[in-house]
């Protein structure tokens, strides 16, 4: 192709700043999942949803600050975070007291039982906020570019979830390695029965889980509203990628859902700019396949005594 | 069906409605729908056991109002029933009330099939308004053909297709490409044109058309690129880049649902702006604009038949009308205005023909003209598609288009086009 060097350098330093945003938005997607993935056993079909669940607060956090506070919208996006959080993981929790917990021992049930709660939710975004997708207004700051050179341009959204998603991803590791509750979150994933038997209260801890996942997965989909659509079905978007990120990476453990996203999100991003779209998303996809029959478990396994 | 069965002096829509001023004035309203049924009486209008009575007869919506696709069918049924609605106060068809039964099909084409079998076969529906993809309607075409039903179907599409169970009312491929890409290339000098479009049929139909005019048909004008993407995709960085590699003169752009979203704002979030790069679609109407937000999308183009802010006394009395229906923010798009016609034709096919029998209406469906059609004059051709005037759009901030161009005259439906295949 005629490019000249210049501009090839250029294009390759946009290119890898596209597979980094992909990586963020692959990571911010999968935490949630892998941390309830991880802890419990339990595969989250409704995770999709629970991300439109925060995508919605988003929507109506922006009404509310447009009706009574527009001098504050600027800051709007923060504020909304903090409710898609809160209003996800009490979701959550209020699904793990009335579903979950009855579905421990048999995980396949739990798949089929959060399957039908992700067909109710989208039925519920339908009979709220109306089949049409909702467009969600961001504050002018956060659209629109950094120009850096001629040809390379940075995008602010971009960078915000980046940043988002680094912030998320410390947090998370802090609670995990660092807290009492991560203690004993590790305790459970370990063994189970021997952290109950030691006076771990296993109940607590997996309703906590449940709930932080989902409530990650609401910023997320705060997040997102910047990339993407919010729409009753909008959550099967993102549900294939997130499973692919999780599965891969081996299930319970944080460093693997990130090793996994970096190379899914490289890869793709790469293969993108030198296929078409579709032929990209095959090769991938083929590439993991091929991953996951040398390395069934995925890439990261913790040592966990059955 | 032949037309001296007619009675005279009853042939024009307006006349009737003189007959029913002098009517109404005797304070009698449903006397001449009455003394109109008597007329036409139903063992005579109805040979073949569809469900039509003295005072009523029964047609199927047949649309997805739950799953993926009732972000886009919704509309279609609201401007279905709206149409139901004002024939009916004007006096029904050959005297006789519509009455409507209404199926969802759910965004799964077998369950369209399912549901079309129940109103031709259970309901005797004696027309259906329905189906919005293309899955769905090729899946329920041999179900139309089987039992002989008339389908009305509103969305623009890829052609290569004709039946005489079904009246296409909004534009196939070529009426929707050919005028746009002559007008982009005559009005912006655009010479190279990159070509996107989300995986499935009418997307690649549709870019398979707009290459072909673009290579063999234009003058000068070169296809730089062309790439698809599958449903639902959400990441277009990569495109985005290649796209500012090589600078085409036109982003021409067939990306659909939730995808369209996040295409739309990831353009502008890397500083792609619409008001200086020439972007034309085919794919985003105002109900799109709704999700994508106007001020994403501000300075595209869209080519295609309809937009709500025609400005002609037709399309002020039917937005007024769906505004007062379905609430004012609603808006309405080329598809929702393409499924109004439906009903409307039906009806005065079924008048010119003299009868609800499916033969005679299909027979006489050719050249049936619509005067009222809010995007102005429509007249079905022979092939069983409108011809309709293409018109240019371009995208204002608050999610209208301001219209910009229109064609000169009707163009005609072509679904099998020579030398585009």
């Amino acid at each position: 192709m005629g490019y000249s060097f210049g501009e090839l350098g250029s294009i390759f330093a946009m290119q890898a700043f596209a597979g980094l945003i992909l990586f963020s938005v692959f990571v911010l997607m999968a935490l949630g999942l892998a941390i309830i993935f991880g802890q419990m056993g339990v595969i989250n079909m409704a995770h999709g949803e629970f991300m439109i669940l925060g995508a919605y607060m988003t929507f109506l956090t922006s009404h509310l600050f447009q009706t009574y506070w527009p001098n504050g919208y600027a800051g709007y996006f923060f504020v909304a975070m903090a409710v898609a959080f809160i209003v996800s993981g009490a979701l959550g929790l209020l699904v793990e007291w009335t579903l979950i917990r009855w579905l421990y021992a048999r995980p396949l049930d739990t798949l089929l039982a959060t399957w039908g709660l992700s067909l109710i939710m989208q039925q519920a975004f339908r009979s709220i906020f109306g089949p049409r997708e909702v467009g969600v207004q961001l504050p002018d700051w956060m659209m629109g570019s950094l120009q850096v050179t001629d040809l390379i341009e940075v995008q602010i959204n971009g960078l915000f979830v980046m940043g988002l998603t680094i912030i998320i991803t410390a947090v998370v590791a802090l609670l995990l390695y660092r807290s009492r509750w991560g203690l004993q979150v590790r305790a459970v994933v370990a063994n189970r029965a021997m952290a109950g038997a030691v006076g771990i209260d296993t109940r607590r801890v997996d309703r906590m889980t449940f709930g932080l996942g989902c409530g990650i997965a609401g910023i997320a989909g705060s997040a997102f509203t910047m990339i993407g659509s919010t729409g009753p079905t909008a959550g099967q978007l993102y549900i294939v990628d997130t499973f692919l990120v999780v599965v891969f990476g081996g299930a319970q453990s944080l460093l693997g859902t990130i090793a996994s996203a970096f190379t899914i999100s490289q890869s793709q991003s790469t293969l993108e700019f030198f296929l078409s779209g579709s032929m990209a998303k095959v090769t991938t996809l083929l590439i993991v396949i091929g991953l996951l029959m040398l390395r069934p478990q995925g890439l990261f396994v913790l040592k966990v005594r059955r | 069906m032949s037309s001296d069965k007619r009675p005279p002096g009853l042939e024009s829509p307006f006349r009737r409605k003189l007959l029913l001023g002098t009517a109404a004035a005797s304070a009698a309203a449903f006397l001449p729908s009455l003394a109109r049924a008597q007329q036409f009486p139903t063992a005579q209008v109805n040979t073949t056991g569809l469900a039509v009575t003295d005072s009523d007869v029964t047609v199927g919506i047949l649309h997805s109002v739950t799953g993926t696709m009732a972000i886009s069918e919704t509309g279609s049924v609201q401007a279905e029933k709206l149409a139901i609605d004002q024939i009916n106060a004007g006096g029904g068809v050959l005297g006789r009330k519509i009455k409507f039964i209404q199926e969802d099909g759910a965004s799964d084409w077998p369950t369209f099939a399912e549901k079309a079998k129940k109103l031709l076969v259970n309901d005797k529906c004696a027309a259906v308004m329905g189906c919005w993809t293309s899955a769905s309607r090729k899946a329920v075409l041999p179900v139309f053909e089987q039992y002989n039903g008339m389908l009305y179907y509103p969305t623009f599409y890829e052609g290569l297709e004709q039946s005489k169970n079904v009246i296409y009312t909004g534009q196939e491929a070529t009426q929707q490409i050919i005028a746009g890409l002559d007008w982009v290339t005559k009005e912006k000098g655009a010479k190279t044109f990159y070509l996107l479009g989300s995986d499935y049929i009418w997307p690649r139909t549709s870019n398979k058309i707009a290459r072909k005019h673009i290579e063999n048909f234009m003058k000068g004008t070169k296809v730089v690129g062309e790439e698809y993407f599958p449903l639902g995709h959400t990441q277009f960085n990569s495109v985005i880049n290649k796209i500012k590699l090589t600078k085409p003169d036109v982003i021409y752009a067939i990306i659909v649902g939730g995808s369209n979203v996040a295409f739309y704002k990831q353009l502008k979030a890397a500083g792609i702006d619409l008001k200086k790069q020439t972007l034309m679609t085919i794919s985003v109407t105002e109900d799109e604009i709704d999700g994508i937000g106007g001020e994403n999308i501000v300075g595209a183009y869209a080519c295609m038949k309809y937009f709500q802010s025609l400005d002609n006394p037709n399309n002020k009395a039917f937005v007024e009308a769906f505004h007062k229906m379905w609430g004012p923010k609603t808006v309405i798009g080329d598809v929702t205005q393409a499924a109004y016609l439906g009903p409307w034709l039906w009806k005065l096919t079924v008048e010119k023909a003299g009868s609800f029998d499916i033969d005679k209406v299909a027979a006489a469906s050719p050249e049936v003209e619509f005067k009222g059609a809010p995007e102005g004059y429509v007249r079905i051709h022979p092939n069983h598609h409108l011809w309709s005037k293409t018109r240019v759009g371009r995208a204002r901030a608050d999610g209208q288009y301001d219209v910009i161009y229109e064609t000169a005259d009707l163009m005609e439906p072509n679904p099998f086009p020579k030398g585009y295949q």
